[in-house]
């Protein structure tokens, strides 16, 4: 049991991780984030290598690119693609929602 | 134990060849995937698949499992045969313990300690190694968004005991939920993985935030939608109504001579932050019912009162 209050580092658009950091948080090697950088799925900001800052919405686009590569075998355009629609359906789905809800009532 | 009839799991026939098998499986892999799947069970369904195809791809344990016989059915109570595995060979081991997906005790008693000659250990073995990351889901309120909040947090980890086998252990965190968080953010809290070896650094916990659905409001990011019902007069008139927001209620100004389907946005009265979300308002009309002689009147009133037609420019 652990009775003290946790405060964490929420991840949002100010939060910046390094290269480093989100490899980590994605549990797998900074060539793949590099390869993930120039497929365009991840858009750090800054030039070179060493300085890059990722935001937090960063690590969730890399969790489920990790995800996809390693129980589907989709290769790095498939990847780019299927996040695209998959926010594309996430972003339809809530409207849906939404609208849905307003013709009930 | 629960009985795990593998065939039906991949809907296939107990004579699929291995092509079959595999086809089968990239097939109901991207059905099932959590990050693309929209249904409820599909984590479940998905780690299910996955242990199917774990004993149907490889011909030794395919070949083991077949001789438990063809009249098991999928939940019925099981027990392995002694010595039933006797005669087969495994050649690498998947069980749970090594760090890979956890499987289910039907699994584990079967193809798990023992028979993997050779762990399957994809962790880095060094003296000193950091500790895994974990990560995890909390629901939390459109409330707590608002104005921050201390839940207490239960997570059940998987750990292997000194005797190898796999045991759930579960914990409980107070952790801060800051003001200001959205459907998918994570919160990183160091040092909350698991502990690292010798002297290697514990690795750390991430939280994703997941609103729990709310009966009034809707969210987008960090705009907040509300539906508000009117009277027909409150909307015709203008009124200043009551209207319910997560961060308490506000009197909100309905303009004279408001329609059906009108948006209102309240400025920064969405999700805190930077910037800060709006809260929009959906003005419906609900029509008072008809349900007594005096309600009657007044609608037969109306008719005759105001000659309205809402069809007139529909050519009828």
């Amino acid at each position: 049991m652990n009775q003290k209050t946790l405060i964490g580092i929420l991840l949002d658009e100010q939060t910046e991780l390094s290269l480093d950091e989100l490899s980590r948080a994605c549990a797998s090697s900074t060539e793949w984030v590099i390869e993930l950088v120039e497929e365009g799925v991840l858009e750090p900001i800054g030039h070179e290598r060493a300085l890059w800052r990722f935001t937090g919405t960063s690590l969730q686009r890399a969790r489920a690119a990790t995800r996809l590569q390693n129980d589907l075998n989709i290769n790095l355009a498939g990847i780019a693609l299927a996040l695209d629609l998959m926010d594309e359906i996430q972003a339809l789905h809530e409207r849906l929602c939404r609208l849905e809800t307003n013709n009930n009532t | 134990m629960e009985f795990k009839n593998y065939y039906d799991i991949m809907s296939l026939a107990r004579d699929a060849s291995q092509d079959e098998i595999k086809r089968a499986y990239r097939k109901l892999a991207r059905k099932y995937h959590p990050d693309v799947s929209k249904e409820t069970d599909a984590e479940a369904r998905f780690k299910e698949l996955g242990e199917a195809y774990a004993v149907l791809k490889d011909p030794e344990k395919r070949a083991a499992y077949d001789q438990l016989g063809a009249n098991w059915k999928g939940g019925q109570d099981f027990r392995p045969p002694p010595n039933w595995d006797a005669g087969f060979e495994f050649s690498g081991g998947d069980s749970a313990a090594g760090g890979g997906p956890a499987y289910s005790d039907f699994f584990e008693s079967l193809f798990g300690q023992g028979f993997g000659s050779a762990r399957d250990d994809r962790r880095p073995t060094g003296f000193h190694a950091r500790g895994e990351d974990h990560h995890a889901k909390v629901l939390i309120d459109l409330e707590d968004a608002y104005h921050g909040a201390t839940r207490g947090i239960t997570l059940s980890t998987p750990t292997v005991d000194s005797g190898g086998h796999v045991i759930t252990k579960q914990r409980t965190l107070n952790v801060k939920i800051p003001k200001g968080v959205k459907q998918g953010q994570r919160i990183r809290l160091t040092g909350e993985g698991s502990p690292g070896l010798g002297d290697g650094q514990a690795g750390d916990l991430y939280l994703e935030m997941e609103f729990k659905p709310h009966s009034l409001y809707k969210i987008e990011g960090r705009d907040v939608y509300l539906n508000l019902p009117v009277t027909p007069w409150e909307a015709a008139l203008g009124a200043t109504v009551k209207a319910p927001t997560p961060s308490g209620a506000v009197d909100l100004k309905i303009p004279e001579g408001t329609t059906g389907a009108r948006k209102l946005r309240l400025r920064k009265r969405g999700i805190p932050g930077k910037p800060p979300g709006d809260l929009y308002v959906s003005v419906t009309i609900s029509l008072p019912p008809a349900d007594s002689d005096s309600a009657k009147q007044l609608y037969r009133k109306m008719e005759q009162k105001l000659a309205y037609n809402p069809r007139s420019k529909m050519g009828v």
